[in-house]
């Protein structure tokens, strides 16, 4: 069974947000996720400034399989990037949940968040896969 | 239900993540797939490739039934061991599968087949056999583990006894031969030196401890497939099948047109195909970020292709691909990836020799 930390939020499409605490959340794919992609070859990610609206294909993940779209699961502005995973993608296999994260939203409507699963309700939705 | 290999116990005791291939349950990778590709770059990796079909072919004419069933002419082999690659055509000229024969002697050869062509490959041989007196003989007794890498042959001979490492000894590339309870042939599917190894089922777990402990890194389908593509070798079922001349299919070499009487399934098909010119495989090569992959669309100024292979290169560091495109291609062709038309390279297919890039 995958790690699924249980202080995280998660979209059924496999992106996880923590709350930072100041306005922003950081977003990234779950260890379930990055297991199904294997190994990551690049990350594209959004610029920063932009801004998108939760449910928005914003990234893409592309591992030695396929390329996967990430989609933002809440919306805002992009103010910041991972960009180590410009040379180094495979932090997205090795650290999903910390130095493989990929980008940081300054949230326009924090309650979107609680739309997000909880750590069990994630779990759920992978067992049904 | 699945098929499983002797091997199947110790993927799973090696944390392999395993697939369906083709009805075998099969090792993806064992971790990594990058990491194991790099291994066999490097240093040496060991792929269970059990699930392939071994056959001999023995029998006072057997020579002169291979000479009909292939593309390619055994009369060619005259020394013991010696291994030919070759199509095996379909009357329309199309490619029912690709193999390795070996040559014992003129009355016995020993075919290794594709896995996912099992059953189709038996019944050829054995509708193509009528009227010729030779007896094929399915070899399931057999495990096959490939060693492959710079340092595979001498960590492989580690394991080796005093007999099996003579008989190796100054063997060259593209040979085969029994030693006590192994068959050791200098064949891969890498690009690397190597060993592909035939072991009894009962000693082939044994046998894939031996190399473990001898430093020999577990490799999956993953890897299997990133090394072959940057060898520019065609997998079956992807860069070509029975709907694709091997003219197509990057396989000219392999066609023996002279003696010009010798007459082999396919050849009337194969000499219009000839005449009339047919497309060609070639190498794409995409520095760029992205991964071109198999199914995606190529237009160029002569007309429109396909991939057919095609992933992220690790030992290159970027994409990779072969395409079947009209043959008057030039330097360039347009991938179609992700809704945009992307301009890429055309080269030779063949992309990484012995640990090095040959672009």
């Amino acid at each position: 069974m995958s790690n699924i930390p249980s202080e995280l939020r998660y979209a059924s499409t496999h992106e996880w947000v923590r709350n930072e605490g100041d306005g922003t959340y950081t977003v990234g794919i779950s260890e379930h996720a990055q297991e199904l992609l294997g190994d990551m070859v690049f990350v594209e990610l959004p610029e920063v400034g932009s801004s998108v609206s939760a449910g928005e294909d914003c990234a893409v993940a592309e591992s030695v399989k396929a390329a996967s779209d990430v989609y933002a699961p809440i919306g805002g502005e992009v103010v910041a990037v991972n960009e180590d995973l410009e040379d180094s993608p495979e932090l997205v296999n090795s650290d999903p949940y910390g130095d493989g994260w990929m980008f940081r939203i300054k949230a326009e409507d924090a309650s979107e968040v609680d739309n997000l699963l909880d750590a069990e309700g994630y779990e759920n939705s992978i067992d049904e896969e | 239900m699945s098929n499983h290999t002797a091997l199947h116990a110790k993927h799973l005791e090696a944390g392999a993540k395993m697939v369906d291939f083709f009805g075998w349950d099969m090792p993806i990778n064992y971790g990594s797939q990058i990491e194991e590709h790099h291994a066999v770059r490097q240093d040496a990796g060991m792929f269970d490739v059990s699930h392939m079909t071994i056959v001999d072919i023995t029998g006072a004419q057997a020579k002169d039934y291979l000479r009909y069933l292939l593309a390619n002419d055994v009369a060619k082999l005259k020394e013991k061991g010696k291994a030919l690659y070759s199509g095996m055509l379909n009357e329309q000229g199309g490619v029912v599968d690709d193999l390795i024969v070996y040559f014992f002697d003129e009355t016995n050869y020993r075919l290794v087949v594709n896995s996912a062509t099992r059953e189709k490959d038996i019944n050829w041989l054995n509708t193509q056999a009528e009227g010729f007196e030779v007896t094929i003989t399915e070899r399931p007794e057999f495990a096959m583990i490939a060693v492959q890498g710079p340092n595979a042959k001498e960590k492989a001979a580690s394991v080796f006894s005093d007999a099996q490492k003579e008989a190796v000894q100054d063997m060259k590339p593209f040979f085969g031969v029994q030693a006590e309870d192994l068959f050791i042939a200098t064949t891969g599917y890498t690009g690397e030196a190597g060993y592909e190894i035939m072991v009894p089922v009962a000693r082939a777990g044994e046998f894939w401890d031996a190399l473990l402990t001898a430093g020999v890194k577990p490799c999956g389908l993953g890897a299997r497939d990133t090394l072959r593509l940057e060898a520019g070798m065609n997998l079956y079922g992807q860069d070509m099948d029975e709907t694709v001349s091997p003219l197509a299919a990057n396989m000219g070499w392999t066609v023996t047109w002279e003696p010009a009487e010798r007459n082999f399934v396919g050849r009337q098909a194969l000499e219009q195909q000839k005449q009339q010119g047919t497309d060609k495989l070639v190498g794409l090569v995409m520095t760029d970020k992205g991964v071109l992959r198999a199914g995606l669309k190529v237009r160029c100024e002569a007309g429109e292709g396909m991939v057919t292979s095609g992933t992220f290169s690790p030992t290159l560091g970027h994409s990779i691909a072969m395409a079947r495109v009209p043959a008057s291609v030039g330097d360039t062709v347009e991938v179609e990836m992700r809704k945009k038309w992307v301009t890429v390279k055309v080269v030779k297919p063949s992309f990484v020799r012995n640990g090095k890039s040959v672009l």
